[in-house]
């Protein structure tokens, strides 16, 4: 019988945007456990918000993720929103609805690309993200940046959009039906992806809830939870679209919820920019009065949920943010065990980490002689090696 | 008449009521904000019991939780959230002064681990028979018994020493915001 070992994944990767650290107890190739370390880039956000007035935060929040920087500032000021009773313009509710789904096409894109190259399908990578382009110039069109767009505020949106401006974003998302076609084909006629990613890293509807998990990592267990449809906000009630769940749990549900859920964004952009009504972008906002309230919404990678708590002054008393991949990570701890080590990178990128929501260098090491035995690259390149071998075989 | 006896005389509406209503007496006093967000503050010795029937109805997971420095102590708000309802219950329990200590739900609730942990860090709350209470949030090298997020911590006078090991960043050599 051979010895347990421990394989350190973390805290830094250039692969990755942000810091964690996973460590892997290895019997063999097998993985026996997982243990997590998190928060190496901790900014104190929290701390810091209780200092800035409810105006002043959209602006803090929207820089605690680069990729759901739509939903964390909308998540906010619908807590706020809650605590002042304020009634947001039909048109506003629409403008965020169209930023926030094409902020969903980005990530998951972005996400389908970095799932490509782990498993060797540099193709892959190179195409997602060459079509995600036509996401990110609509919302650089829409908003003026790339990230960190700026575009909520407590009562409305800070920019409206013009009939030209609303006709390029149409246009944008009409053109990424086609290429979004071929990637999902790419993955489900691909007799290696199935071979690959079925039955890999496997996540229970049991462990989903008794985790807490969120977004495509609970819909990708057959848990049909979406905050979009279940306690809607923005325009969502007001389109159709459908919720996409996928039963096995595995790898493979979560790129095709990912995938499906594309189709869905497109859908609901083009419907919001064919029923968008006119009218004003803001509702007037006096003092926020004492109360409690809760925001939440459906980020890309899951529910982003925030709780603010106002005294009457200019400043939050306490602003709590809880991204959805806090909830996200720890099912690691369900799924990863008994996995082998080249299907680990792809499980834990499975569920989208967003490390600024909550590490990632990876060190296979000796666990008596702390010696390393595998880096990250050496990692991703056994798990390219373990596709390159399947694909001979078909 | 206190206050904490008048707002349990809000009658309860729709879906958030009858989730309240199920936890029967461990509820002290009752809030609700709108028809889809409700606030109970529960009694402390019975928070594991809460939890319990809370995980156990349809739909329910636990969402987050969030700690509060008051005066009494801190404040623990566990966010449930019940699907497809679409509700969010808000369970507060208090951890008195001064051990600041209740009962840890993650054995119950294997989501709340992180969260109390993070809650120990950053507020010092304490919670008994936690499954592994290591720090999450804070450096090993972050000095015992300071919490950045109470609030009479400050964030310039209190910060504490760096660790020997490691020296200030050198101003010159930042980025922007390092320049002044």
């Amino acid at each position: 019988m051979s010895h347990r070992s421990v394989v350190n994944i973390g805290p830094f990767h250039p692969l990755q945007e942000e810091a964690e650290f996973f460590q892997l107890y290895v019997d063999g190739e097998t993985v026996v456990d997982v243990d997590v370390r998190i928060s190496y880039n901790h900014r104190g956000i929290e701390k810091l918000d209780e200092s800035k007035t409810f105006d002043q935060v959209p602006f803090v929040v929207e820089r605690v993720c680069g990729i759901c920087s739509a939903s964390h500032p909308l998540a906010y000021v619908q807590a706020v929103e809650e605590i002042a009773h304020v009634q947001v313009p039909e048109r506003a509710l629409y403008l965020r609805t169209i930023v926030n789904e094409l902020e969903r096409i980005h990530s998951h894109m972005l996400w389908v690309g970095l799932a490509g190259h782990f498993l060797g399908y540099n193709t892959v990578f190179m195409w997602a993200w060459k079509y995600r382009e036509l996401s990110m110039d609509a919302l650089e069109v829409a908003t003026g940046s790339r990230v960190n767009y700026a575009n909520c505020k407590i009562g409305g949106v800070r920019r409206d959009m013009s009939d030209d401006l609303l006709a390029y974003i149409d246009k944008c998302s009409a053109d990424l039906v086609g290429p979004l076609e071929m990637l999902t084909k790419a993955v489900l006629d691909d007799p290696v992806l199935h071979a690959r990613l079925k039955k890999v890293g496997i996540l229970t509807p049991r462990d989903a809830k008794l985790y807490g998990a969120t977004g495509p990592t609970a819909r990708g267990s057959g848990v049909p939870i979406d905050v979009r449809r279940d306690d809607p906000y923005a325009a969502y009630d007001r389109v159709d679209w459908s919720v996409i769940t996928a039963p096995a749990g595995d790898v493979f549900s979560k790129a095709v919820v990912r995938l499906l859920e594309c189709f869905e964004a497109v859908k609901i952009i083009r419907q919001c920019i064919k029923d968008i009504p006119g009218g004003e972008i803001d509702a007037k906002v006096e003092a926020i009065p004492p109360g409690e309230g809760v925001g939440h919404v459906e980020a890309p990678r899951g529910e982003t949920f925030h709780y603010v708590r106002a005294d009457g002054s200019n400043r939050p008393v306490r602003h709590k943010v809880r991204a959805p991949s806090f909830n996200n990570i720890p099912t690691f701890k369900a799924s990863c065990i008994g996995l082998q080590i080249p299907d680990v990178a792809i499980t834990l990128a499975s569920v989208d980490p967003c490390y600024s929501c909550t590490e990632r260098m990876c060190v296979v090491a000796d666990a008596q002689t702390h010696k390393p035995i595998y880096n990250f690259a050496e990692l991703v390149r056994l798990s390219q090696r373990k596709t390159e071998q399947m694909r001979k075989k078909w | 008449m206190t206050v904490a006896a008048m707002q349990t005389q809000v009658p309860l509406a729709g879906f958030v009521g009858d989730v309240i209503k199920q936890l029967g007496d461990a509820v002290n006093e009752v809030h609700q904000c709108t028809e889809r967000r409700g606030i109970a503050r529960i009694d402390p010795a019975r928070t594991v019991e809460v939890a319990r029937k809370m995980i156990a109805m349809d739909g329910s997971r636990l969402a987050t939780a969030t700690g509060i420095d008051v005066r009494d102590g801190i404040d623990v708000l566990y966010h449930w959230a019940i699907e497809p309802q679409g509700v969010v219950v808000t369970l507060k329990v208090l951890a008195a002064r001064p051990e600041m200590e209740v009962e840890s739900i993650a054995n119950v609730v294997t989501g709340a681990n992180w969260i109390e942990r993070e809650m120990h860090d950053l507020l010092g709350a304490n919670f008994r028979n936690h499954p592994d209470m290591r720090r999450l949030i804070l450096d090993d090298s972050w000095p015992e018994g300071v919490y950045p997020l109470r609030k009479d911590f400050d964030q310039v006078v209190d910060r504490p020493p760096l660790p020997p090991n490691q020296t200030p960043p050198d101003v010159n050599t930042q980025g922007e915001g390092g320049r002044r």
